[in-house]
């Protein structure tokens, strides 16, 4: 068993792209992600990895840039956060319309105004419906691990599609983690040289972008959304054999302690490992309650999270974005959404939780778990914990 | 009369045909049958581009009246291999294109040949919102070429004014009216910015001068690193002109000192279609228009006093600059 090394996670994510081999990478800088692109600019300046490394002048330049480098067939990647990831919001769906694997990191940040450095979700929730493959890590070890996993899932030709891994900034970003590496030789078994389906080169010229009239409009968007829907059975696939080579498991939605739970808290990212402390304090204590975490956000796991709560009375789902003026928080309406024809389904509590940086604590998912039998289930009536009136 | 200007246009292909069959490559890489309006000088001027690039390119065409009517799924008009993605970005997947080309070559994962990555946008997706994109391609010094038809207004979204669109003109957006002249301001010289970048190649163009542009296209196709070529495109439907006369009006542009033909080579300036001693009235340019139809005398005045001003400011620098390697070596 090789020993973990501590390292500070953005850098290790950097780290593991590198193993990936990459052919073009384009960046903008935007805290809390830029961790990454420096280390990568600092691997490649010292020669240790053959890559074109374009510093752009704008998110919305990079996404275009590995759009560009992507649709001639090259591995591509980049990385952002918050109004970077905004900014580059026009040109997301193109990508996945194109199918075009391109593997971003996503460092988490709140998004402006008031302007906030610090983490939530509210950047990516934004970037829900572009048609991307989207997952959560919790920590650093799933950060190395689901970016080489990434480019794998992205690259497969059942799926080709752009993913985007998340990381909660500072939580996670700027952290020292024991991470265990695979080597080189492990890494390019695992993930083979790209080869593209299709790619502009005067070889074969094509035309990539074209028009799409309503005549078929729907159908391109059907197409998509069946691309999305099937790599779920890739994504599977290559879990699986990320397991049998590395011993690590990874699933759409993960349970802990949840055996004859009646009471479920439900999270996302970094959050989790925190949210796995409080259950232990309460289950020690004889309390019947359970935690489940979402890794895969798109394509939406409906039948694995069914599995996950059945036998549950209530579940509590954090959110860490607020859809303004709606039903609180989009993870808890898709939750809802993904249950409310099951027979034997949870009563449904969202909590708002840890918006822009804001520190959540064992004690108050405690306070959270504590609080929420009493509190009011209907769709508008979510709770923002900790919110000073 | 029509039938006469007709002759006369036509006249100007044979004359070409005559003094420049062997540059001519027969090879169509724009082909027929796609959307453009009648008599669509952009379209014109891309099939010159096309020809003049030849068969090792890959176009990189941002949002706008090229991308819309070449390629209505599932038909295409490029025979060369084409990406579009949207209407800012030309300018940055061209460099993304590039650095992989790059790349995948070094690596052995595609053939060992030199392939052209060329950008191309309308005055709108290069002048205004694609202008970022474009500053930051041509700093970062790309080895790629992008070529800018400039129809002086936003076409495809009906006419509405750009940066690029002339001063007087009258546009959905700018209308002339009793308050009002249309649009107010002069046309921003991006020519002249893209030359502040450093960029080792620089031209304008114009479909009407077939050869010039398609020597200037084969010139920056050469040049490792980045170039930038200004091709003026006449738009029948947005000038209010008739089509038969873009060819005409594009000369007239020329000729009249409104838009000319010159190029920067390594910060050297030159003119490259001979000018008459004097130049003609803009006002055998406007008249033509009908997006300038309700200037008034005083108002083609200032037209003629501007258009001699810039005039006089470019073939300064044409007078006066020199190139890099003179300015390097001077005591």
């Amino acid at each position: 068993m090789r020993k973990p090394v501590g390292m500070e996670v953005a850098v290790a994510a950097a780290e593991a792209v590198a193993l990936c081999r990459p052919d073009v990478i384009a960046v903008y800088p935007i805290t809390p992600n830029t961790h990454i692109a420096e280390h990568l600019s600092e691997i490649v300046a010292n020669g240790h990895l053959d890559a074109e490394f374009i510093t752009v002048e704008s998110e919305h330049s990079a996404m275009s840039a590995v759009m560009g480098s992507s649709g001639a067939g090259a591995r591509s990647f980049t990385a952002t956060s918050s109004q970077g990831l905004m900014y580059m919001h026009e040109v997301l769906p193109i990508a996945s319309s194109m199918r075009l694997p391109i593997v971003m990191a996503i460092g988490n940040r709140a998004i402006s105004g008031p302007i906030n450095i610090w983490n939530d979700h509210s950047d990516i929730m934004l970037q829900r419906d572009i048609g991307w493959i989207s997952l959560f890590v919790e920590n650093g070890q799933q950060a190395v691990d689901m970016y080489i996993q990434a480019f794998k899932i992205a690259e497969h030709h059942d799926v080709l599609l752009p993913i985007n891994v998340n990381m909660d900034g500072f939580q996670l970003t700027h952290v020292v983690e024991p991470v265990i590496f695979p080597t080189q030789e492990e890494v390019d078994s695992f993930l083979p040289v790209y080869k593209p389906l299709a790619q502009v080169h005067p070889d074969k010229p094509l035309s990539m972008g074209t028009l799409g009239l309503p005549e078929i409009y729907t159908e391109a968007c059907r197409a998509r959304d069946y691309a999305l829907i099937n790599s779920k059975r890739v994504i599977l696939e290559v879990w699986e054999e990320w397991e049998k080579m590395f011993g690590r498991k990874y699933e759409p939605v993960t349970s802990y302690r949840t055996e004859g739970a009646e009471i479920l808290l439900m999270t996302m990212g970094s959050m989790t490992e925190t949210a796995e402390m409080a259950i232990d304090e309460l289950r020690d204590a004889g309390r019947k309650v359970g935690l489940i975490s979402l890794k895969l956000w798109r394509p939406f796991p409906f039948a694995e999270l069914r599995e996950a709560i059945e036998g549950a009375k209530l579940l509590i789902v954090t959110d860490r974005a607020l859809s303004y003026g709606g039903p609180g928080g989009p993870v808890c309406a898709e939750v809802r959404s993904a249950l409310y024809h099951e027979a034997h389904r949870p009563e449904i509590v969202n909590y708002l939780i840890g918006l822009g940086g804001r520190d959540v604590k064992v004690e108050d998912f405690i306070k959270i778990i504590e609080a929420a039998p009493a509190a009011d289930k209907r769709g508008d009536a979510y709770q923002i914990y900790g919110v000073r009136e | 009369m029509a039938t006469l200007k007709t002759k006369r246009t036509m006249g100007k292909f044979e004359n070409f045909e005559i003094f420049a069959p062997k540059l001519l490559n027969k090879e169509e890489f724009f082909s027929c049958g796609h959307r453009a309006c009648q008599g669509c000088g952009e379209a014109l001027a891309i099939r010159l581009m096309c020809k003049a690039l030849g068969k090792d390119t890959v176009i990189v065409n941002a949002t706008g009246c090229m991308e819309v009517i070449s390629t209505l799924y599932p038909t295409t008009a490029w025979r060369l291999p084409w990406l579009h993605v949207a209407f800012p970005n030309a300018a940055a997947v061209a460099s993304g294109v590039e650095a992989a080309l790059k790349a995948l070559r070094r690596k052995g994962r595609i053939a060992d040949r030199d392939v052209k990555t060329t950008a191309i946008g309308g005055d709108g997706g290069t002048v205004d919102i694609g202008f970022q994109a474009l500053s930051g391609a041509m700093e970062r010094g790309h080895n790629i070429l992008y070529i800018c038809f400039d129809n002086e207004a936003y076409m495809n979204t009906g006419i509405q004014r750009s940066s690029a669109t002339p001063f007087g003109a009258s546009t959905t957006t700018a209308p002339s009216g009793k308050a009002s002249i249309g649009n107010k301001t002069w046309k921003k010289n991006v020519p002249e910015i893209m030359v502040s970048h450093n960029v080792p190649y620089v031209a304008t163009a114009c479909h009407s001068y077939p050869l010039d542009f398609m020597n200037k296209v084969k010139k920056a196709r050469g040049v490792q690193g980045p170039a930038y070529i200004h091709c003026l495109s006449v738009c029948p439907t947005g000038w209010r002109s008739k089509s038969e006369e873009i060819i005409k009006l594009g000369r007239l542009a020329v000729e009249t000192g409104v838009f000319p033909l010159y190029e920067v080579e390594n910060g050297k300036y030159r003119l490259t279609v001979e000018l008459p001693e004097r130049l003609r009235p803009v006002e055998d340019y406007l008249k033509l228009q009908g997006r300038f139809r309700h200037l008034k005398k005083e108002d083609v005045a200032f037209f003629q006093e501007r258009v001699n001003l810039e005039f006089n400011k470019l073939m300064n620098k044409v007078e006066h600059s020199k190139t890099w390697q003179e300015l390097a070596e001077q005591k």
